[in-house]
């Protein structure tokens, strides 16, 4: 190893100073919202959105011409598809974090371990079954049960997951990444079935279910996600001393005083709830919660109590600048938003893997 | 006083503890001995409260450990690993932090310094951890356990469990690691460490215990249980003890200053 090198090592767990990096995130997160509210077939400046949301704040909507125009697009259309798309982005990314410091793992992905795709089919099973089993459940019922139902699916996948994979405090990676695979392709296929049986507009939707979309970002969208997200944001100061002495072994963290299989479960419940509130209402995307944590570990350092909100910073603005791509690239066509991120992500994070090894 | 009382250990129908019973006093150094597979990690484990006995009990101050709260326990002993990889590219500062349970003030700042100083690697708190060799990995626990005794309960003794604590060290930083022991000791604190050099053991040992096939074979001053035929029930070999050999040999005994 070079003297350089030795040098750079040196300066540190990360890159940044924390407070750097988290006021860094913060101004991403902050750009990419306000873009995603600017840019779309009609771009607005950014002056004007700030105008008409603060018009929109102050409870009051410009009626005509292009006021009314630029009202209903900053407001009606990108507004909550923007909000649903920054808390989607910080509750993947958080519930990635957690999870990884749950197995001891950086590669421990909800939707590369099969945690999102099981979410995802247990939100199809409750839309078919509760709409033919016809008259049990009104549409309201439905909507309302939908995050449920994928926490329940996404919740179901994790104990099994950790279940295979985990032995006596010790987390197979091999195991846990195959057998997620596994469990992954075997939800998706089970979700495919369910879509092609059930719908008309079949491959539309099972493309929603497997890829992502915030395309059908309405308020009772975001209202129906919004706790599950910030639960999980607001428990993660509580977990950060748990996550942080986990990532000594599991046996260390109950020398340092702490109930483990506790400290485990209800990371576990909160992965599944942030995952399930996730692909309820926006389907899978991959690779934000695997390449976001990645991220922030090398610019701030592993440490859990400013790595959680700073991923959940940086996965709601990478979540919202992927689908202002997803919007723009072909126009008036919208790609499915997972596409975006993997076709972003997935030659990323071989970078980083590559470059890891070379360092490493 | 850390006690164990008839302790028994049984894992998939193989008995590796029976009938063990042990006392780690305050001001004292406990060490255990054995050869492989002895048990000596399993008894440590059933010490620490990792793992429950299948019979018998340990307890702190009369109180069976398993009804203590992890945290509770946790302000009274710390467990030195035999080797702890660490997930995640954590710094050297920040691995000692965990053991404080705080981080990121300035007082936290200078307490790790000190630890770091004590166990000789002054200035490696920002290095990350997974650039150090297993020795210095080692060392660097050493200073974690260290702090979080520093930070537990006052007023009462506290417990340092060490499992094979010298094992991936020089001997300088064997000899190190023995006078940190000792001063906890003479602090009033209690030690309990599993050795595997005799002649460390000897050194060490205020009262010496040897584990044979689970079973505890002796115990007392190390002069009473390292005796020829002693080692030679308890490790199968034919030993002379205090025999000088022809050719040159050093013991940790003749350094300076040990």
């Amino acid at each position: 190893m070079s003297a350089q090198m030795r040098h750079a090592r040196a300066s540190g767990s990360g890159l940044w100073p924390t407070g750097a990096g988290l006021a860094g995130f913060a101004a991403l997160a902050l750009l990419a919202f306000f873009a995603a509210l600017a840019l779309g077939p009609v771009t607005l400046p950014l002056g004007r959105v700030a105008q008409v949301l603060l018009e929109g704040i102050g409870g009051h909507r410009e009626q005509v011409g292009t006021g009314l125009r630029d009202t209903v697009i900053v407001l009606d259309v990108r507004l909550p598809r923007a909000v649903l798309g920054a808390l989607v982005g910080a509750g993947t990314a958080a519930a990635g974090a957690i999870m990884q410091g749950v197995f001891r793992n950086p590669l421990a992905d909800p939707g590369l371990i099969g945690v999102s795709p099981g979410a995802a089919l247990s939100a199809v099973a409750w839309i078919v079954l509760g709409g033919s089993v016809a008259g049990l459940l009104s549409p309201e019922a439905r909507m309302l049960g939908l995050p449920l139902a994928a926490f329940a699916g996404g919740l179901a996948t994790t104990l099994l997951i950790a279940r295979l994979a985990m032995r006596e405090g010790y987390t197979s990676m091999a195991t846990l990444l195959f057998a997620g695979l596994a469990l992954g392709a075997l939800a998706s296929a089970g979700t495919g079935v369910l879509v092609f049986m059930a719908s008309e507009q079949q491959s539309r939707e099972f493309l929603f279910w497997t890829l992502g979309s915030l395309g059908g970002a309405t308020w009772m969208k975001v209202g129906l996600t919004a706790p599950f997200v910030i639960l999980l944001l607001g428990a993660g100061p509580f977990l950060a001393r748990g996550l942080d002495a986990l990532a000594l072994g599991e046996a260390e963290a109950f020398h340092l005083g702490l109930r483990v299989e506790r400290l485990k479960r209800i990371a576990l419940l909160l992965v599944a709830a942030g995952v399930g509130a996730s692909v309820a209402s926006a389907g899978v995307v991959g690779f934000v919660g695997l390449v976001v944590p990645h991220l922030v570990r090398l610019s701030i350092g592993p440490g859990h109590r400013a790595l959680l909100p700073a991923c959940a910073l940086l996965g709601a603005a990478v979540l919202l600048g992927a689908d202002i791509l997803a919007r723009l690239i072909a126009a008036p066509a919208e790609l499915p938003l997972g596409v975006v991120t993997a076709l972003v992500g997935a030659p990323f994070f071989l970078w980083l893997l590559r470059r890891r090894a070379a360092i490493g | 006083m850390y006690q164990a009382h008839d302790l028994g250990l049984t894992l998939q129908g193989k008995t590796l503890l029976h009938g063990i019973h042990l006392a780690v006093k305050p001001g004292a150094v406990t060490v255990v001995v054995g050869p492989n597979g002895a048990g000596k990690s399993s008894l440590l484990k059933l010490l620490a409260g990792e793992r429950r006995p299948t019979s018998g009990c340990v307890t702190l101050d009369g109180t069976d450990i398993g009804t203590l709260a992890p945290a509770v326990l946790a302000r009274r002993r710390a467990v030195l690993p035999q080797a702890a990889e660490v997930a995640f590219a954590f710094s050297v500062a920040e691995v000692v932090g965990i053991g404080l349970g705080a981080s990121g003030t300035a007082r936290a700042a200078a307490a790790i310094e000190d630890l770091l100083a004590r166990v000789d690697l002054p200035g490696f708190g920002h290095r990350r951890y997974e650039s150090l060799s297993g020795g210095e990995r080692q060392r660097v626990h050493l200073a974690r356990v260290l702090g979080q005794l520093a930070v537990g309960t006052t007023g009462a003794p506290r417990y340092l469990l060490l499992d094979e604590p010298t094992s991936s060290l020089d001997l300088s930083h064997q000899l190190l690691v023995l006078r940190l022991a000792r001063a906890h000791a003479a602090e009033g604190g209690g030690v309990l460490a599993v050795l595997h050099d005799l002649n460390l053991a000897a050194m060490v040992a205020d009262h010496l215990v040897l584990l044979a096939a689970g079973r505890l074979l002796a115990e007392g001053p190390p002069a009473q249980v390292l005796t020829d035929a002693v080692l030679a029930r308890g490790f199968g070999v034919n030993v002379r003890v205090n025999t000088v050999p022809a050719g040159p040999f050093i013991l940790p005994q003749s350094v300076d200053g040990a």
